[in-house]
């Protein structure tokens, strides 16, 4: 490393710097190296190949997916059969942003499923207009009560008790089954029950009108670059460095690419689903708390090293039943959705390969399985493969047993890219 | 170097057994402001338990803990780093997925409105404390600590330690792992605490890091301090007698503490 050449380099760069400090100059010349277009391509390359990988090879899955499908059956890229896509997805991707915080504190919560059942069924059991025909808001909120405190006890006995995870929501696994088939088998003869409130109805049924839809995506564009100009100003305020203004730029114009994109594409069958639009929303939220708050950095480093987190006065235990409690509500609201497409709930309700395709979800979208790697975006990321493919294979007619094992490959095939990318983390860190 | 007459930190005649076991006996120790103060010993000397005894993880059994010249009792790391004591750990305590910045905040992360994390002042103020040790090797504080060496996640740990006005930093076996250019980097930053005038404990095995980096030295054997040491004025052979053979007060096993040379 030179130091004159990076000093050359970033003309915003304080000249006194060269003056006082060579060596800090120095330390500096691999950021400032990044603030142009091909640096910041050098180093995120760099980056990849010490096992960084982001969500490289989710998008490019996305890709093959696209491609294969797209030439194996002629309604797999039309307006219906995306939005239709976007409906099955939203379910999972939904209780896939729950277990993403549990995959990042280094924990798996096999329960959940059944715990959007639970929430599910609850809900809909108050919404019975006889009885005892509570209001749609109070429904939801109770049932949602329910799985976080579900998510809570589970938590409890994991920390308390130093039972692993594994074992805690496997047990939790088969009483929230049983609880399910109960609640279900005691409210109706035949195991049905019908959801009878409109606006909950709506939630997974309802589409935006058109204009309501390209306001959305103005809203989510805007506030994208909004959040990506601030943060870049205040970085340089404090002259530190910030993406280069080109590389910001291709990022905000791809985002308002794809977004207009698939806005246009749903807008010319049904519009955007409600659905769809509450699930942006907690994707914004939870994004926000895992990446911007002492919260999320405090979970990101109890999976990291729960040594390290402890000794740095972080409340570990606090940290994981938050987590699992986050697990349960998410849950919850992916089952409040999963009824609201079926209109119903019923005693095979959270069962199926529900829970397979949501964990698949969170670990094809990048989240680790060793804990402390990940983004909650990529619980929208995994659940559109995962998704695409359930829905290609449908059209295509397969057997349900070529499916599952599709299925399984994939979601080994992304097992087998995060433990190489580990291996190569890994090997950058050992001596 | 020594600046003030009274030590930061003073320990007088403090014990602590395990069981049967006496792993410190009437041990007496100082280090003060702007001195390093190497801590040797053998396996099981007592290295350790002093000095977690001193951050509070272990009660003292006997003695008195003075620090700036004042009795305190220390019933936990969290006392320790109030009376800015901090301890860098063997095994580091850094968490590898994160960045450079957000290792040396842990646990105490600069926020605005109370939860939303600021970055830009925890990466100023991180790179600030960085320049100031002289840690030239790392590409970037956005780097995550798995990608750096042992040397370099070593200053990392040690700057993580210095930036919380700390006074006294006790740093235990830092060169353990380290190649021969990295130790000496790190031996360099434990000399630029002491020039900020911090107390600095090293705790090693190492008696060339003991020659490199020390002013004084207290040498531990079988629980009992044996020898304090000028290192201007010793030899390496004088430091491996006193660790090897030197003189107990008192021979573990024995009712009463009498003169045994041993």
């Amino acid at each position: 490393m030179t130091t004159e050449r990076p000093i050359d380099a970033e003309p915003g760069l304080d000249p006194t710097a060269a003056r006082v400090a060579p060596v800090a100059a120095d330390a500096l010349a691999d950021e400032v190296s990044g603030a142009n277009l091909s640096g910041y391509a050098r180093l995120w390359w760099q980056g990849i190949r010490a096992g960084e990988l982001g969500s490289l090879p989710i998008i490019l899955g996305i890709g093959v997916i696209v491609v294969v499908f797209g030439l194996l059956d002629d309604t797999f890229l039309t307006e219906r059969n995306f939005t239709n896509l976007l409906l099955q997805m939203c379910g999972i991707a939904t209780i896939a942003i729950g277990v993403v915080f549990v995959l990042l504190i280094g924990e798996i919560d096999l329960s959940v499923a059944f715990v959007s059942a639970v929430g599910g069924v609850v809900m809909t059991l108050l919404l019975r207009p006889d009885d005892p025909g509570w209001p749609w808001w109070a429904a939801i909120a109770f049932a949602l009560g329910c799985t976080t405190a579900i998510g809570f006890v589970q938590a409890l006995v994991i920390t308390k008790a130093g039972v692993p995870s594994f074992v805690v929501t496997l047990a939790g696994l088969l009483i929230w089954s049983g609880v399910v088939l109960i609640l279900t088998t005691q409210a109706s003869s035949v195991g049905t029950i019908r959801i009878q409130d409109e606006t909950v109805v709506g939630i997974a049924n309802d589409f935006l009108s058109a204009t309501a839809g390209w306001v959305v995506a103005g809203l989510v564009v805007a506030g994208y670059a909004l959040v990506e100009l601030q943060n870049a100003r205040t970085r340089r305020a404090s002259g530190l460095y910030a993406k280069p203004v080109v590389v910001m730029a291709l990022q905000i114009v791809g985002l308002a690419a794809v977004t207009f994109a698939a806005v246009w594409y749903v807008n010319k069958d049904r519009g955007v689903p409600k659905v769809a639009v509450i699930l942006l929303v907690f994707l914004v939220i939870w994004s926000f708390i895992a990446s911007r708050t002492t919260f999320g950095r405090h979970v990101y480093a109890v999976g990291g090293s729960a040594e390290a987190s402890r000794r740095a006065g972080i409340n570990v235990d606090r940290v994981r039943i938050a987590v699992f409690m986050i697990s349960g509500f998410m849950a919850g609201v992916g089952g409040i959705m999963l009824a609201s497409r079926l209109r119903s709930v019923a005693t095979n309700t959270g069962g199926g390969n529900l829970l397979l395709l949501v964990i698949a979800s969170a670990v094809i979208g990048g989240t680790s399985l060793f804990g402390g790697v990940g983004r909650v975006v990529s619980a929208l990321l995994g659940a559109l493969v995962i998704a695409s493919i359930q829905n290609g294979m449908d059209l295509l007619g397969l057997a349900s047993g070529t499916k599952f094992v599709i299925t399984g490959l994939v979601l080994l095939a992304a097992v087998l890219v995060d433990a190489y990318a580990k291996r190569r983390r890994a090997a950058r860190g050992v001596l | 170097m020594a600046t003030a007459d009274t030590p930061l930190l003073e320990l007088r005649g403090v014990s602590k057994a395990f069981g049967a076991v006496q792993a410190l006996y009437r041990v007496d120790f100082e280090v003060r402001r702007g001195e390093v103060m190497a801590l040797v010993g053998d396996n099981g000397a007592g290295k350790s338990t002093l000095i977690k005894s001193v951050v509070g993880i272990y009660p003292f059994d006997e003695g008195e803990v003075r620090y700036e010249g004042k009795h305190v009792n220390i019933h936990g790391p969290r006392d320790a780093a109030k009376l800015g004591i901090e301890v860098v750990y063997q095994d580091l305590a850094l968490a590898d997925n994160l960045d450079v910045v957000a290792n040396m905040f842990l646990g105490r992360e600069r926020t605005r409105g109370g939860f939303v994390l600021d970055e830009s002042s925890m990466e100023r103020s991180s790179r600030e404390t960085l320049d100031s040790l002289s840690v030239t090797t790392l590409r970037s504080v956005r780097q995550t600590v798995a990608g750096l060496s042992g040397g370099q996640r070593q200053a990392v740990a040690v700057a993580k330690s210095v930036m919380w006005d700390s006074r006294l930093v006790i740093l235990d076996e830092p060169t353990a792992a380290l190649g021969v250019a990295q130790t000496r980097q790190v031996l360099d930053l434990v000399r630029r605490l002491a020039e900020r005038d911090l107390a600095v404990v090293l705790i090693t095995h190492n008696l060339h890091d003991v020659f490199e980096a020390a002013d004084r030295i207290t040498v531990l054997r079988l629980g009992q301090r044996v020898a304090q040491l000028e290192r201007s004025q010793t030899t390496q052979q004088e430091i491996v007698h006193a660790i090897t053979a030197g003189t107990l007060d008192h021979v573990p096993g024995m009712e009463e503490p009498g003169r045994v040379e041993a």
